[in-house]
C-alpha cells in the first residue's frame, strides 16, 4: 500500500530564472491539435554504481531509460506532443543533461529537448531534469526530487505534468490513477469488481473480489476515498471505501436503494439518488455531522447529480419533461433550470473542473454520443458517437474526457466487450485506456502531488 | 415443490423445442412484439402452472400492459393461495440508456408490478423490491427483439 500513501517528494528548484521570460515554444491546447511539438526525451544518465544499485532494487536494468520511457509514453498519448525517435539522438545523455548541443537538436526537428540524471543518494532515488528551448538554446526549466525508489513510476508521472505545465500553461494530469470497475464473464452475468490503476494503466490492483455487483465509483476530489454503489447482500446502497486502510462503510440509513453518488468539491458531502416507491430524488449526506438532507422532491426520476466546482450549484439528469433531460439547480435545491433543449435524450452530466462546461451522455437516432455543453446550455459540442458510450469524467485540468464504450453482439449474441476510452474536449485524440480486463464506469482522481 | 420442479423440467424441454424451431426458421421479431413490448414465451418461467413470473414494457415505460396486468392478477392469486410466500419483485431495463438512469427506471419498474399486486390484496410486507437496472440482461443480443425482452420486472420467490 506503498504507492498509496503519499510519500513527500521533496522538491528542489534548482533553477527557476528563466520560468518567465519569453520563449518561443508554447502548445495551444484550446483547439484540435494536428501538429504535436516535436520534443526528444533523452533517456536520463546514469552512473554505473546507482544503475547497478536501482536494478538490485527495482529490477529494472536502467531506471533512467525507464522513468524517460514514462515521459515520452504521456507526452505522446496527450496527442500535444510528438517525442521523437531516440534512435536519431547524436548527443549521449550526460553530456546531453550538462550542456545540449542545440544545432543536434535542430537537425532531428527537435524543438524542445529534455535530459536528467539519476543518482542513488543513500538510497533514495534523487531525479534531476531539465526542459530545453531548442530554437532559442535555452533552458526553460530545471528541478530535482528526491523520493524512494519504488516511487520511479510517479518521478516520470511528475516530470510530465512539469513539462506540459510548463509548454501548455495548464496543469497536467499524469500523476493522477483512474478508478473503475473492471469486468469479466458472460453479458448475462457480468463479474464486477473495483479495481484501480495509474492513469497510464500501471500498478493495476482489484479492490473488491467480485462477489457482489459494484457499479460507478468516484473519487473524493480531496482525499483517497472513493463512493461507489455495491449490492452487497443484495442491497444495492451507497458505500464509502477508503482505499488506504481498506475500510468501507454503508452511506446513510436509507430503507431503499441509493446510488448514482458523488463527493462535493470539498469531499465533505456525497451526493446521490435514493429510490423509493418507483420515485427517484437527489439527497446529499454530510459526512461528519451525518446529516441527511433532500434536495429534490418531484415525482420523476432525478439522478446523477454533480456540483459545479465551486459546491453552489448542482447539474442532475430528470425525466420530469417526460424524457431524460438535464437540469441546473442551486445546491439548496431552488431554482430548477433546464438546460439540455436538442434533439434527443441526455444524461449523466458532469460539471467540468475548470467550471465552464458540463460533459454529457446523448442519445439520439440509436446513436450514443459524449459530447460538452456551457453550463447554461448553450454550445453544445459532441465528440464522439458509438454504438453505445456513456459516462464521462473529466481529467483534472478539464481537458480530457474518460469514458466507456460497449460493443454491439452479433445475432448469436456474442462478441460483447467494454471498454475505457479517452478523448480530449476538443474531440482529437481519441484513445484507447489499456486495462487488464474489460472496464466500465471511469473516474478520474485529482493530482496526487501538486 | 416437486410437481414445481416437474413443471418447470417440462417447460425448460418446450423452451429448447421453441428455441431451436425459432433457430430453424429464423423468426423474425414482429410475431414476438406488440408495439416495443415484448409478448412471446421464451424467457418466461413459471411461478406454478399458468402463473408466468415476468411482465414486460415499452421503451423508457413503467406503464403496465394489458397482458402484464393479467400476468400480475394470477400472481396475485398465487400470492393469496400461497400466503407464506414472500417475494422480490426485480425491475431491469435494456442496454440502451445510461445506467444510472436505467437503476432508476428498474426501480419504478419494479414498483409498478408491486402496486398492481397490492391493489388485489397482497401485502407489501411481502413484497421487496430490487432494481438491477442493466446489469442482468437475460437476452445478450444488440437487437429490440432482445432489448424487449430485457425490459422486464420478474417476481422471484424469495423464501
Amino acid at each position: 500500500m506503498n504507492i498509496f500513501r503519499f510519500i513527500l517528494l521533496s522538491l528542489i528548484l534548482i533553477l527557476f530564472s528563466t520560468i518567465k521570460s519569453y520563449s518561443l515554444i508554447e502548445v495551444d491546447i484550446t483547439r484540435g491539435n494536428l501538429n504535436p511539438l516535436p520534443v526528444a526525451v533523452s533517456p536520463l544518465s546514469i552512473d554505473e554504481k546507482s544503475k547497478k544499485s536501482f536494478e538490485n532494487l527495482l529490477k529494472k536494468k536502467n531506471i533512467g531509460e525507464e522513468i524517460s520511457l514514462i515521459v515520452e509514453n504521456n507526452l505522446k498519448t496527450s496527442g500535444l506532443f510528438n517525442p521523437l525517435n531516440k534512435d536519431a539522438f547524436l548527443q549521449s545523455p550526460d553530456i546531453a543533461n550538462l550542456k545540449p548541443r542545440f544545432e543536434d537538436w535542430n537537425l532531428i526537428k527537435a524543438q524542445a529537448l529534455i535530459t536528467g540524471k539519476v543518482t542513488n543518494v543513500e538510497d533514495k532515488l534523487r531525479v534531476e531534469f531539465r526542459l530545453w528551448d531548442v530554437l532559442a538554446g535555452k533552458e526553460m526549466m530545471a528541478l530535482a526530487f528526491t523520493t524512494v525508489p519504488t516511487n520511479w513510476r510517479r518521478v516520470g508521472h511528475i516530470i510530465s505534468d512539469k513539462v506540459y505545465e510548463r509548454l501548455t500553461g495548464e496543469k497536467g494530469y499524469f500523476d493522477t490513477r483512474i478508478i473503475y470497475v473492471a469486468e469479466e464473464g458472460p453479458k448475462t452475468n457480468r463479474v464486477k469488481k473495483l479495481a484501480i490503476m495509474d492513469q497510464d494503466g500501471a500498478n493495476n490492483k482489484f479492490l473488491t473480489l467480485g462477489n457482489e455487483l459494484v457499479l460507478t465509483p468516484r473519487f473524493n476530489p480531496t482525499s483517497q476515498m472513493v463512493t461507489y454503489l455495491s449490492y452487497f447482500r443484495n442491497l444495492p446502497r451507497v458505500y464509502l471505501l477508503d482505499i488506504e486502510t481498506g475500510l468501507q462503510e454503508v452511506v446513510g440509513d436509507f430503507p431503499g436503494m441509493t446510488f448514482a453518488p458523488r463527493f462535493s468539491p470539498d469531499g465533505k458531502k456525497i451526493i446521490m439518488s435514493f429510490a423509493k416507491d418507483g420515485n427517484s430524488d437527489i439527497y446529499t449526506m454530510d459526512l461528519e455531522n451525518r446529516i441527511v438532507e433532500k434536495i429534490t422532491n418531484h415525482p420523476s426520476i432525478d439522478t446523477s447529480p454533480s456540483y459545479s466546482p465551486d459546491g453552489k450549484l448542482i447539474c442532475f439528469n430528470s425525466d420530469r419533461s417526460g424524457y431524460q433531460q438535464i437540469y441546473v439547480m442551486k445546491s439548496d435545491g431552488s431554482n430548477v433550470k433546464r438546460i439540455s433543449f436538442g434533439k434527443g435524450i441526455y444524461g449523466t452530466p458532469v460539471w467540468s473542473p475548470r467550471g465552464d462546461l458540463i460533459a454529457f451522455t446523448k442519445l439520439h437516432k440509436g446513436k450514443f454520443y459524449i459530447g460538452v455543453m456551457r453550463i447554461d446550455g448553450s454550445g453544445e459540442r459532441l465528440l464522439t458517437e458509438n454504438f453505445y458510450q456513456e459516462a464521462p469524467s473529466w481529467s483534472p485540468n478539464g481537458r480530457v474526457l474518460i469514458f466507456y464504450r460497449e460493443t454491439k453482439t452479433n445475432d448469436k449474441g456474442e462478441g460483447f466487450s467494454a471498454k475505457l476510452w479517452s478523448i480530449d474536449l476538443t474531440g482529437y485524440n481519441e484513445r484507447m485506456v489499456k486495462t487488464l480486463t474489460d472496464g466500465s464506469d471511469p473516474s478520474w482522481s485529482s493530482l496526487l502531488s501538486n | 415443490m416437486k410437481l414445481n420442479k416437474i413443471l418447470k423440467n417440462t417447460f425448460l424441454i418446450v423452451l429448447a423445442c421453441l428455441a431451436l424451431s425459432a433457430c430453424a426458421t429464423k423468426k423474425v421479431s414482429t410475431g414476438q412484439m406488440q408495439g416495443d413490448v415484448y409478448t412471446g414465451t421464451d424467457t418466461v418461467e413459471y411461478l406454478a402452472s399458468g402463473v408466468p413470473d415476468r411482465v414486460f414494457f415499452a421503451t423508457n415505460e413503467s406503464v403496465l400492459t394489458t397482458a402484464s396486468r393479467e400476468t400480475l392478477r394470477k400472481q396475485a392469486g398465487w400470492l393469496r393461495k400461497n400466503s407464506n410466500v414472500t417475494i422480490v419483485l426485480e425491475g431491469h431495463a435494456d442496454e440502451r440508456g445510461t445506467r444510472e438512469y436505467n437503476l432508476a427506471l428498474g426501480e419504478r419498474r419494479a414498483n409498478a408490478a408491486k402496486d398492481y399486486l397490492m391493489t388485489y390484496g397482497i401485502s407489501s410486507d411481502r413484497i421487496s423490491v430490487l432494481s438491477y437496472g442493466k446489469e442482468r440482461p437475460v437476452d445478450s443480443g444488440s437487437n429490440p427483439l432482445a432489448w424487449s425482452k430485457n425490459r422486464r420486472a420478474v417476481t422471484v420467490k424469495a423464501n
